[in-house]
């Protein structure tokens, strides 16, 4: 019989209905009350991140095995809820000086919140679908969401455009899929193709199709083309949430699924993520070398990230997994922190993106300067940064699992990755002095700055307690085996 | 049997040739009228198949809803779908050859298609359980019972359209006239005309 249990879905029930209140109060109150409906949504993730912890952490698996709950999820819902807070924290002040203040946005933001909360939870092709889409749909609104604005228009329908093909690629990989196995199930598909003596053609055409459409989503090369122009585009509060969280959620959904239904089949999927990962390192430290934007520089950096990741993927073990996750919190962390100095940039009620707007940061903005350098510093992977730890273990992983070239490609990389990070304090502290940006930073965005330098600087000090919890995490993956 | 046949025959020759004419029609009108004709064909075949409430949704859903959608918006917006095609012309090369790429390979996955071997005991376990209902409830149990979840996460899908259709495109305008409620109410006969005596001969 259905198991009709709601509890483990509670923080998802509650955030759909705070999304659905704080719309109505918006309605009622007018596009004045975005602030408060802002700053109330901070409080419901919060909120919601306290009902997630007193739950109870055990793997439960409801509602006609659709929904999935266990420590992994509950993990990578925490870091979800986390990076909500943060980007809705440091959108208000941008919103209202770009005269976009509209009470849809964070409404929209807790709905793709549910969205990514749903997909690493998801046990089922179709609930992984759904989650997928109700994510993908408000976060194609919200890079359109300044509507005056020719660059934000194009970055949406271009993210929409692309994003419906890669849903369209993921769906016909699902039905191959179902038609093999005839279920949707995760649990029936990992029994299906455990039983098999070799694969057939069928299933790893289907697996390809699955993994092209859920690359795009994390923006690995070879399905990196949208990043730079959606986040260039899209208004620099959207770009922050892009780079924050829905890269966490895919990768979550992507390890459950390889992890999961597709773990006896990993010497199919292996080499696919194998190229994807290395495509994307060597693109992602490549092409940001040319950039002058710094936006489009943070997009061909997650590219590049999100390939570091990959690496513990491909390692295939319960330290290469926790390795992603910790590298995910951090990398969380240090975007969330570079995107606060982004934000920042702001000079007479115009915004300023460009790497040499950032001349001589270090004379007229000092603190903003220095917390922008140990970010960059841990962003290319310098001890004892927070960076550098997280490049170690994904390293550590792929080593014990003697993957020499991707080990020697991700070294290399971080290399060159070295110098457009390292370009960037270079130009704050060597060159000559500009004009100084507007100084005060509202009180959000100094917590989250000081947060995430703190972190990046004291993570050293006790990493024990994070990487215990992603290891916990890591662990119930690996139970069934 | 033969009859059967025949109708299948009618309808599925039916459909294909209005399928495709809604691409081959020149007015883009008879094209939309096209697609209703195939919609209805295609409910008949449903009918055919003993999926009765598909072939009404069909109806319903298609004929009744989105395709009168096209022909409002066909007839409504001046789109020349002339001008749009001698534009998409130069793509077709390129597009032919990825087509073709894929049809080669899909050719090549069917080919050698293999099911699994439990693959009959899922597809069937829905079947067994609803052999007694009739087709409109047997779909209820499964939307409303089996996948409530994912009718549900469906809903807020189409919250999320619904909001994002609004933020996208709704603008307040002024010097538009808006309806008041309030104030229609409010207005009294005093305000809204006066008496004048209008003398002969001189006017007002």
């Amino acid at each position: 019989m259905i198991d009709f249990n709601l509890l483990p879905l509670l923080p998802e029930i509650f955030l759909s209905l705070t999304a659905m209140g704080f719309l109505i109060v918006g309605v009622c109150r007018g596009h004045e009350s975005m602030q408060v409906v802002s700053w109330a949504s901070v409080l419901s993730y919060a909120f919601c991140g306290i009902l997630l912890l007193s739950m109870s952490w055990d793997t439960e698996i409801v509602l006609n095995d659709m929904f999935k709950f266990d420590r992994f999820a509950g993990l990578m819902k925490l870091l979800i809820l986390l990076g909500l807070i943060i980007s809705v924290a440091l959108s208000v002040r941008y919103l209202k000086q770009e005269g976009i203040a509209r009470f849809e946005y964070p409404v929209l933001v807790t709905l793709a919140g549910i969205g990514m909360m749903l997909m690493v939870s998801s046990n089922n092709l179709l609930s992984l679908y759904m989650g997928l889409e109700l994510q993908s749909l408000s976060l194609y609104v919200l890079a359109s969401f300044n509507r005056n604005s020719l660059k934000s228009s194009e970055a949406g329908v271009k993210y929409f455009v692309l994003g419906s093909l890669s849903s369209g690629m993921l769906l016909f990989g699902i039905s191959l899929i179902y038609g093999f196995v005839g279920s949707v199930d995760f649990g029936a598909i990992g029994n299906t193709l455990a039983s098999l003596q070799n694969v057939p053609f069928g299933v790893t055409f289907g697996l390809v199709f699955i993994l092209a459409g859920l690359a795009f989503k994390i923006s690995a090369v070879p399905f990196h083309m949208w990043t730079p122009d959606v986040y260039q585009g899209a208004p620099t509060s959207v770009t922050a949430l892009f780079a924050i969280i829905p890269k966490i959620a895919a990768m979550g959904l992507l390890i459950r699924l390889l992890f999961e239904p597709f773990a006896s089949i990993a010497d199919q999927w292996g080499q696919i993520i194998y190229f994807l990962s290395l495509a994307s390192m060597i693109v992602g430290s490549f092409a940001a070398i040319m950039q002058e934007n710094i936006k489009r520089l943070m997009a061909y950096s997650s590219i590049g990230n999100m390939g570091y990741a990959l690496i513990g993927v491909v390692a295939g073990t319960q330290g290469g997994v926790a390795a992603v996750i910790l590298y995910l919190i951090i990398y969380l962390v240090m975007t969330s922190g570079v995107f606060t100095v982004i934000l920042s940039m702001r000079r007479d009620g115009s915004d300023y993106e460009k790497i040499s707007d950032l001349r001589g940061m270090s004379q007229s903005n000092p603190v903003m300067a220095y917390a922008m350098a140990i970010l960059m510093f841990s962003m290319s992977g310098i001890p004892p940064m927070a960076g550098f730890f997280g490049k170690l273990l994904i390293f550590e992983a792929a080593i014990a699992q003697e993957l020499y070239i991707l080990a020697v490609f991700g070294v290399l990389s971080s290399v060159v990755a070295a110098y457009y990070y390292l370009r960037i304090v270079k130009v704050m502290f060597f060159e000559e002095e500009g004009d100084a940006f507007d100084g005060d930073l509202p009180f959000a965005r100094r917590i989250v700055l000081f947060v995430s330098v703190m972190f990046v600087l004291a993570f050293a000090i006790k990493p024990g307690l994070i990487v215990a919890s992603t290891q916990g995490a890591a662990s119930v993956l690996f139970a069934g085996l | 049997m033969i009859v059967q046949a025949l109708a299948f025959y009618l309808f599925a020759g039916i459909l294909l040739l209005s399928a495709f004419m809604v691409i081959a029609a020149r007015n883009p009108v008879h094209s939309v009228l096209f697609l209703i004709l195939a919609f209805f064909n295609s409910a008949g075949l449903f009918i055919l198949l003993g999926a009765e409430f598909i072939a009404l949704i069909m109806v319903i859903v298609y004929v009744g809803a989105v395709a009168v959608l096209f022909l409002f918006v066909v007839m409504m917006l001046d789109i020349s779908f002339a001008d749009l095609r001698k534009g998409a012309m130069q793509y077709v090369p390129v597009g032919m050859m990825i087509g073709a790429l894929l049809i080669i390979e899909l050719v090549f996955v069917y080919g050698s298609w293999t099911f699994a071997t439990g693959h009959e005991e899922y597809l069937d376990a829905p079947f067994e359980r609803f052999s007694e209902l009739t087709n409109t409830e047997a779909l209820g149990h499964l939307l409303y019972i089996d996948y409530v979840y994912a009718f549900q996460i469906a809903g807020l899908i189409l919250f999320v359209a619904m909001v994002g259709a609004i933020v996208l495109t709704h603008r307040r305008r002024s010097g538009v006239r808006h309806q008041n409620v309030s104030d229609q109410q409010a207005r009294k006969v005093e305000d809204a005309f006066e008496v004048q005596k209008v003398t002969p001969r001189i006017g007002m």
